[in-house]
């Protein structure tokens, strides 16, 4: 299990080296000069670019840079943001769980509803609910993320003013909570802060469920193809022919071993709910990495930008690293 | 054991479908409801500005009218008819759907071929590069493209056709390997043609249909990743009609109850890229009947 742990770490390096350099391309070398973006649309004069492009070490050859660049995210530094002054890496982290709360969240909601959608497909195949899974996942793959969050809020936050619009506490609780790990639900479960746990909680709902409803047609329609392969299995009809109560058939033996390619896949789709996470941040402005990477935009802040993405490009590896290290819990017969 | 033959007796309304090819309707009826709802969308875009009762961008009735006669779907904050908004805000997204996948398509396709012909060093590194990129999310990938050239429509174009380029190139790649072990190929190669001469005449043409089965998902994806981008403000400045900027704008009326603005928009997104994506399902089945099921 070490071995391959290892071995699989080292196996990131090329990965990670790729996608730095192809941000570094991206940032630096794609026609348009970054100064320029930067400082783009007010009237500076060239002195002003000169100092800019200066202070950001944009002056030396390209080959320096990358040098320089490659050498920072080694060392763990990812600069100091131009609007703060204070390090990019600690902004990120202040704000990452903010993030990978909402992450697993939706996740959660992901899997629980597309589960259940792609078990009542797959054992109804082919009949109406069948059916009506498989539109709703036409559908669901259609849904601008922001839109369907948009509307949720609508519903239940202007007309039902069941949930709030959005934010992670409300300002006052905002200001008086101290948090410990920036995981407000985790945090206010440690202090036993029952108000404030109930509060972060229905914060989190609407964004959760916004996350969750779209990836969701994912899981359920990955979670169909592969339960109706495995129930076709041999051990599924030994199962049967056992007796074993057919509740136990469907969620003790086939789920659990359709799960593995549903882990995979949905853990290589990852990508798909960092996507989906930075425009729910925008919808319930929930301040987290997304949210950072716009405004660093918004505010020209060219160290924070590639800070940013750095620092996605990571958590994305990290996360394909993690997926894989899950297959041995799930399946047994997975050894390292 | 062999499989009995069916034999039914046959109606003569079974008949009756069979002459109309309507039994054939009915099995591409992924491919025909997809393809009638993009026509119809695409139409209505292009026909704006006949078919769209107003200007888009001219004050015609109340402020924040809602939904009812006159204006269908009501008129936004500068009094400006929502409706009209909506049919010519498809033009900005199918255009850069349509343009950002023509550059995905050429590029990824090229270098696919050019990958899995050539093979080796250059393969693995290609390989490498592009699953880098594919793992990263396309629309950050996107945003900070755009953030880097400037918001505007071509740019749009060129993040959105840059991030799904490794979408095809790994199609065309993994046809290519196919296509190069089959035997028209090494009978080319036997028969002196340059490798160039068997890439693009003998190996390319054979992975085109399975690159235009796929195209019809990414554009329903570019449409979706061009609406988010201009919900993010990177779109056309004001007051181009655009459904996700349409939908920013409406997004600060949302908590006074004004929800036509974000839900009209909102759906027209919705139903052009189900009919992409059905479309995209339909044409799949098309080429490849065996896969039908395993969807």
């Amino acid at each position: 299990m070490g071995r391959y742990i290892a071995a699989r770490i080292a196996l990131m390096v090329p990965v990670l080296l790729i996608l730095v350099t192809v941000m570094f391309v991206i940032l630096r070398i794609m026609p348009g000069d970054p100064v320029l973006a930067v400082l783009g649309g007010r009237n500076v004069s060239p002195e002003v670019i000169e100092e800019y492009r200066r202070r950001l070490g944009l002056d030396r050859p390209l080959t320096v840079q990358y040098v320089e660049y490659l050498g920072q995210i080694v060392r763990g530094d990812f600069g100091v943001s131009m609007r703060s002054g204070r390090p990019v890496l600690q902004e990120l982290m202040e704000r990452f769980p903010a993030t990978l709360e909402l992450a697993v969240a939706g996740m959660g909601v992901a899997f629980v509803l597309g589960l259940a959608g792609g078990m009542l497909a797959a054992t109804r195949a082919d009949r109406a609910a069948d059916h009506a899974m498989r539109l709703a996942n036409v559908g669901l793959f259609a849904m601008p993320i922001f839109w369907f969050g948009l509307m949720l809020q609508m519903v239940f936050s202007v007309e039902l003013r069941w949930l709030p619009v959005g934010g992670r506490l409300d300002p006052v609780s905002q200001a008086l909570f101290e948090p410990i790990t920036g995981f407000y639900v985790l945090d206010a479960l440690l202090q036993r802060d029952w108000a404030t746990l109930g509060l972060a909680l229905r914060h989190l709902v609407l964004p959760a469920i916004t996350l969750g409803v779209v990836l969701s047609g994912l899981v359920g329609r990955l979670s169909r193809t592969r339960l109706l392969e495995v129930l076709r299995a041999d051990y599924i009809r030994t199962a049967r022919a056992k007796g074993v109560d057919e509740r136990r058939v469907l969620w003790g033996h086939a789920l659990r071993n359709a799960m593995i390619p549903i882990i995979t896949v949905v853990g290589m789709q990852f990508a798909l709910l960092v996507a989906g996470a930075v425009l729910t941040e925008t919808v319930f402005t929930w301040p987290g990495v997304g949210r950072y990477l716009l405004t660093s935009i918004e505010y020209r802040d060219f160290p924070a930008i590639q800070g940013t993405v750095v620092f996605i490009a990571l958590f994305i590896s990290l996360v394909n690293l993690l997926v894989d290290l899950t297959y041995p819990i799930i399946d047994p017969r997975v050894r390292f | 054991m062999a499989t009995p033959v069916r034999t039914e007796p046959v109606s003569a309304v079974q008949v009756g479908i069979g002459w109309l090819g309507l039994r054939r309707l009915r099995r591409h009826y992924l491919l025909a409801i997809g393809g009638s709802i993009v026509a119809v969308v695409v139409l209505l875009t292009l026909l704006a500005g006949i078919v769209a009762p107003y200007s888009p961008t001219q004050a015609v009735g109340e402020r924040l009218a809602p939904p009812g006669p006159g204006h269908w779907m009501g008129t936004d904050q500068l009094r400006r008819d929502v409706l009209s908004r909506v049919l010519h805000g498809g033009r900005v997204p199918l255009a850069v759907a349509a343009l950002s996948t023509v550059i995905s398509l050429g590029a990824g396709a090229l270098l696919g071929w050019i990958s899995g012909f050539w093979g080796g060093a250059l393969d693995r590194v290609l390989c490498l590069v592009m699953d880098a990129m594919y793992s990263f999310p396309a629309l950050v990938l996107a945003i900070v493209v755009v953030a880097m050239l400037g918001p505007g429509m071509l740019n749009m174009v060129v993040a959105i056709g840059i991030v799904y380029i490794p979408t095809y190139f790994r199609l065309a790649r993994s046809q290519t390997l196919e296509v190069r072990a089959m035997e028209h190929v090494e009978a080319s190669k036997a028969l002196g043609a340059s490798r160039l001469r068997t890439l693009f005449l003998h190996v390319a043409p054979l992975t085109v249909p399975a690159l235009l089965a796929v195209t019809s998902f990414t554009v329903a994806d570019a449409i979706l990743t061009e609406a988010a981008l201009a919900f993010l403000g990177f779109g056309l400045p004001p007051p181009t009609p655009d459904w996700g900027f349409d939908i920013q704008n409406g997004q600060k009326f949302l908590q006074a109850g004004h929800w036509w603005l974000v839900a009209f928009p909102g759906a027209f997104i919705i139903l052009v890229s189900v009919g992409f994506g059905m479309l995209g399902e339909g044409l799949n089945d098309l080429l490849d009947p065996r896969r039908r099921h395993l969807r």
